[in-house]
């Protein structure tokens, strides 16, 4: 799952742009991800300029565990 | 009967030239933003060349920070490499340039709409028909008979009408930029670094801004991205470069550096500027060419009013005319920008070595292409070419 660091975001778009399944929203001063649509490919991590998102994956793999 | 004959979604110069065009060609015309400002955040460098702005507007000092006569390449070694440009450049102010033009558009009769976030299309029988958005925390729509989307990178309005906009990592740049005080610098010259050490797969930008100013910023292509940080390269280089730069704005930004979409038209609906992808792909300038692409647009889509014929048919002259004025140029100058891409630091270097022995007055075209006739020539002199004209 993505996630979104706190009050870090810049609202540029730049995720936006580049995500394939339009799964981020973003408003002037709100982003949030839509987590039924992402596809976890992680590229919104790579291309954002202020590294504001990460990924919970490794969370998630221990709660498989 | 629909609320406008055509609505823009986007303030940019994009937006602007769209929606002057559109109702100076006699349509009904409104244009929507989302932010509270024209203009402001600023995510550009604002450099632009003096001809491509002076097909639109003409200089105004209020909004020219800098007047630009000499551009320097630096190798990743540092080595300089100087020249002069035949056509001056600016470095504007966008936020009061922005201001300009969407002022100029509302003179010409367009309303114009701030806090207007556009979240939906109404669409009936596969055609686009209207807008939905929220303006104060309420949800409205309007109907139009065209929607031109000029709503920039992110580029939300084409796929909601189901277009294909979303860009490659590889053919998108993350970058960041400061405006700083306090730097001694030539305010006449604009001065890029490429190479990895600052800026992998782009370029990093020192673009003077009037007063002692300038802004600072880079480009690192997506896919690079993974690796370096657009923000920490920034701050690397300006603690080694102008450690006592004050920092008066940050702001951060996607510059798609791609091909224009395949697509840019649709029934009832045409895409334009960057939320088109017309951005130059080697130096990911996008004002001018920008206004280029929203002139267009207006101006077909009134055109498409008379006739009633609202289809990509109708609307097929848009990406006619844009192929001709930039579209064929930038599809050349991607292939240019992928064979950049290619050429390793050491290459950089070596070029940047017998071209800095030429004095810049005698740097032509013509000598830049012997110097490095062992090289990439053809690529060399397509790149040049293309930041003369910034
Ligand atoms: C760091 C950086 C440096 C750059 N440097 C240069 C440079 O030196 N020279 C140059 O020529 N180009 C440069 N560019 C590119 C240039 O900034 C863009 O190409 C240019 O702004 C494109 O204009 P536009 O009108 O298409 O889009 P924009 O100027 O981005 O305008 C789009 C507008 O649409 C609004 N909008 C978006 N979504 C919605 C919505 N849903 N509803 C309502 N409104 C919406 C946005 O708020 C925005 O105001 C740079 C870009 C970046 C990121
Ligand atoms: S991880 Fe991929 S699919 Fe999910 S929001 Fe980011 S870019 Fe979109
Ligand atoms: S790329 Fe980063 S700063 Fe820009 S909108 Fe996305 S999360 Fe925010």
């Amino acid at each position: 799952m993505i996630l979104v660091k706190d009050n870090r975001c810049d609202f540029c778009g730049t995720c936006v742009a580049v995500c394939p399944v339009d799964a981020i929203e973003l408003r002037e001063a709100d982003i949030s991800i839509i987590h039924d649509t992402c596809i976890d490919c992680d590229i919104c991590i790579w291309v954002c300029p202020i590294d504001v998102l990460s990924s919970d994956d490794k969370k998630e793999e221990v709660k498989h565990d | 009967m629909t609320d406008f004959d055509v609505i823009v979604v986007g303030g940019g110069p994009s937006g602007s030239m769209a929606a002057e065009a559109a109702v100076k060609g006699g349509a009904k015309t409104l244009l929507l933003e989302k932010d509270r400002d024209i203009g402001y955040p600023v995510r550009c460098g604002e450099g632009v060349g003096a001809s491509g702005l002076k097909q639109f507007i003409e200089p105004d000092p209020q909004w020219i920070a800098a007047t630009i006569s000499k551009v320097r390449m630096r190798s990743p070694d540092n080595t300089k490499v100087d020249f002069g440009m035949k056509d001056a450049g600016y470095i504007l102010h966008r936020r009061l340039f922005d201001y300009a033009l969407a002022n100029r558009a509302g003179q010409a009769g367009v309303e114009i709409q701030t806090r207007a976030y556009v979240d939906g299309l109404i669409v009936e029988d596969d055609a686009v028909k209207g807008v939905k958005y929220q303006y104060m925390g309420e949800n409205k729509e309007l109907t139009a008979k065209i929607v031109i989307a000029a709503d920039g990178v992110e580029s939300r309005v084409g796929r909601m009408a189901r277009m294909r906009t979303a860009t490659k990592l590889r053919d998108m740049d993350s970058g960041y930029q400061v405006t700083v005080g306090n730097v001694d610098i030539d305010q006449e010259m604009i001065d890029f670094f490429v190479g990895s050490n600052w800026a992998p797969g782009g370029y990093l930008w020192i673009f003077p801004k009037g007063n002692g100013m300038a802004n600072i910023g880079l480009g690192v292509n997506g896919a690079f991205s993974k690796d370096f940080n657009a923000h920490d390269l920034t701050h690397k280089f300006l603690n080694e470069h102008f450690p006592k730069a004050s920092i008066l704005t940050s702001v951060c930004g996607g510059i798609p550096i791609a091909k224009t979409l395949k697509t840019i038209t649709k029934n009832g609906i045409m895409l334009t500027g960057d939320a088109a992808r017309m951005v130059n792909p080697v130096t990911g300038g996008g004002i001018i060419t920008g206004m280029v692409g929203g002139r267009i647009a207006g101006e077909v889509a009134a055109a498409a009013l008379q006739t009633g014929d609202l289809t990509p048919h109708g609307f097929k002259d848009y990406p006619a005319r844009w192929q001709k004025a930039e579209g064929k140029t930038h599809d050349g100058l991607h292939r240019v920008a992928n064979a950049i891409f290619d050429i390793t630091d050491d290459k950089l270097n070596k070029m940047a070595h017998r071209l800095a022995k030429i004095p810049p007055d005698e740097l032509s075209l013509m000598k830049i292409f012997t110097a490095v006739a062992r090289q990439k020539p053809s690529i060399l002199i397509d790149v040049t070419r293309a930041f003369a004209g910034v």
